[in-house]
């Protein structure tokens, strides 16, 4: 809803902190993670962009609240044991 | 007290009068003794202040927007290159609300590279929502930067505000400049507390996304704030008289104009060198006047409206160049000369660019053209004055 110039401030502020925007409902691919064959590397949680792998005893937890399922995790793993699945297919 | 110094001292003693608390600034030619200056105030304790050395104009920009969203009264200072750097964040300054205070040295952009006074880059920086003043002499300069606090930080204004000197004419050239006591300043000018600022344990996001059925608004409140800065510069100007015994003519101070037939208007530090002129010419009889444009933004679309009504030329100096239209002062004046029933005829002057000197000789030349074409009409509107290759007349 428009509100009038008159109710608004002088520049817009928000005061609600960015974390309430579960940018994980953007994903089309899902990253999931076959941790037998994890090397523990640390590559992954070094290059996701959003930061929303979290390593638990050196092996990756992603928070899909938040990963947009971007793959850059699944392509940067040497192992090759991030694969990246359609939402609709799991 | 009375001292004798240079525009940049008087920019600087401007800004540690009205005690800014954040200071960020990158120096460039001509404006670096101002940045020097304040450097050493911070550093002996005379000025109790944060001094950010940045790497660039626009990161000096950047920091007086976090600083000041903060709540810190801020000031910096460029020229030339440096202003046009920041540009982006100018205009982010402005849409932020944020009354941040700069003295802008007026530098001719490059090429062909130069060092000397132009006011190219100011005008260009006319739609970035700052108030521009530009001043006259070195006190101008002083008492401007004190009062563009006073004016930018009330809750009905809110906007950042340039105070614009002449490279070199004043920058670098002395003149006897009233210090006025901290205690007077003080009591004119309160510490600055806006109503919401960034504080610790407390986030918030300035300056967020809106969407296209929420943005004009900001834009329109915006607009409301520099419409309200004409009465505010005026008002706040009157206070200042009361307390420092000094004005400095409001929007547009006008010398002899109340019965000339023809008037010269123009900023910065010719008008000066043009009030002479005036006095010259008028002890020869000849009626003539100068406005000068001390306030460009807010602009005196009234004080010139009303004084086209009563002359019948108007001649507009401009020190810069609008390509592919004309000076900018000479199109503000004529838009705002437009619905004056009676107009007088206008012819714009473009002179002293990139710092060659316009002198009382060629003043003279430009107030006489305008007493010819006043009656006869102008064949061109927009003349380059004193430029090789052109007519000898100006020499
Ligand atoms: S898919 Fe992208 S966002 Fe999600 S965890 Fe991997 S790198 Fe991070
Ligand atoms: S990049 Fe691959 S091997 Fe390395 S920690 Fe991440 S999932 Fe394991």
């Amino acid at each position: 809803m428009t509100k009038s110039y008159e109710e608004i401030p002088l520049t817009p502020i928000s005061d609600t902190p960015s974390t309430i925007n579960l940018t994980g409902y953007w994903r089309v691919m899902r990253p999931v993670v076959d941790k037998s064959k994890c090397k523990k590397c640390t590559i992954c949680w070094k290059f996701c962009p959003d930061g929303v792998i979290k390593l638990v005893d050196g092996e990756p937890v992603i928070d899909l609240q938040y990963c947009k399922g971007c793959g850059v995790c699944s392509f940067e793993c040497p192992a090759k044991c991030i694969i990246m699945v359609k939402e609709g297919d799991l | 007290m009375r001292e004798v110094m240079t525009g940049n001292y008087a920019s600087a003693y401007g800004a540690k009068l009205a005690r800014a608390e954040v200071i960020a600034a990158y120096p460039i030619t001509p404006q670096t003794s101002i940045v020097e200056k304040l450097a050493d105030f911070v550093t002996t304790g005379e000025l109790k202040a944060q001094f950010i050395p940045v790497e660039s104009e626009h990161s000096a920009m950047a920091a007086c927007i976090a600083a000041e969203t903060a709540g810190a009264r801020t000031y910096t200072a460029t020229s030339s290159h440096g202003l046009t750097l920041m540009h982006e964040v100018l205009i982010w300054a402005s849409g932020a609300r944020l009354p941040i205070v700069m003295t802008n040295v007026s530098r001719a952009m490059a090429p062909p590279w130069s060092v000397w006074v132009d006011h190219m880059d100011s005008i260009a920086q006319r739609d970035t929502g700052w108030l521009q003043f530009f001043c006259q002499s070195n006190q101008e300069v002083l008492d401007t930067i004190i009062m563009a606090y006073k004016v930018c930080e009330s809750s009905g204004i809110m906007l950042p505000a340039m105070v614009i000197m002449d490279a070199f004419i004043q920058s670098h050239t002395s003149e006897p400049v009233d210090l006025p006591d901290q205690e007077l300043v003080d009591s004119f000018l309160p510490p600055y507390s806006p109503d919401l600022k960034i504080e610790v344990g407390k986030p918030m996001g300035f300056g967020s996304l809106v969407k296209p059925d929420q943005y004009m608004e900001f834009r329109y409140k915006a607009m409301l704030g520099m419409k309200a800065a004409r009465d505010r510069v005026l008002r706040v100007e009157r206070e200042f008289k009361s307390i420092f015994g000094r004005e400095h003519g409001g929007l547009l101070e006008r010398y002899e104009c109340d019965d000339a037939d023809v008037v010269l208007v123009a900023a910065g530090s010719v008008a000066a060198t043009a009030k002479d002129v005036v006095d010259s010419m008028r002890a020869k009889g000849h009626r003539v006047g100068l406005a000068r444009i001390r306030s460009f933004r807010p602009f005196p679309h009234d004080e010139i409206r009303a004084l086209a009504g009563k002359v019948e030329g108007m001649a507009v100096l401009d020190r810069s160049y609008t390509f592919g239209a004309a000076g900018a002062m000479f199109t503000e004046a004529r838009a705002s000369a437009y619905s004056v029933q009676k107009r007088p005829v206008m012819k714009n002057y473009i002179a002293g660019l990139g710092g060659r000197d316009i002198t009382p000789r060629i003043l003279e030349r430009i107030f006489e053209d305008i007493q010819v074409v006043s009656r006869r009409g102008a064949e061109d509107e927009v003349e380059w004055v004193d430029v090789a290759g052109l007519q000898r007349r100006w020499r």
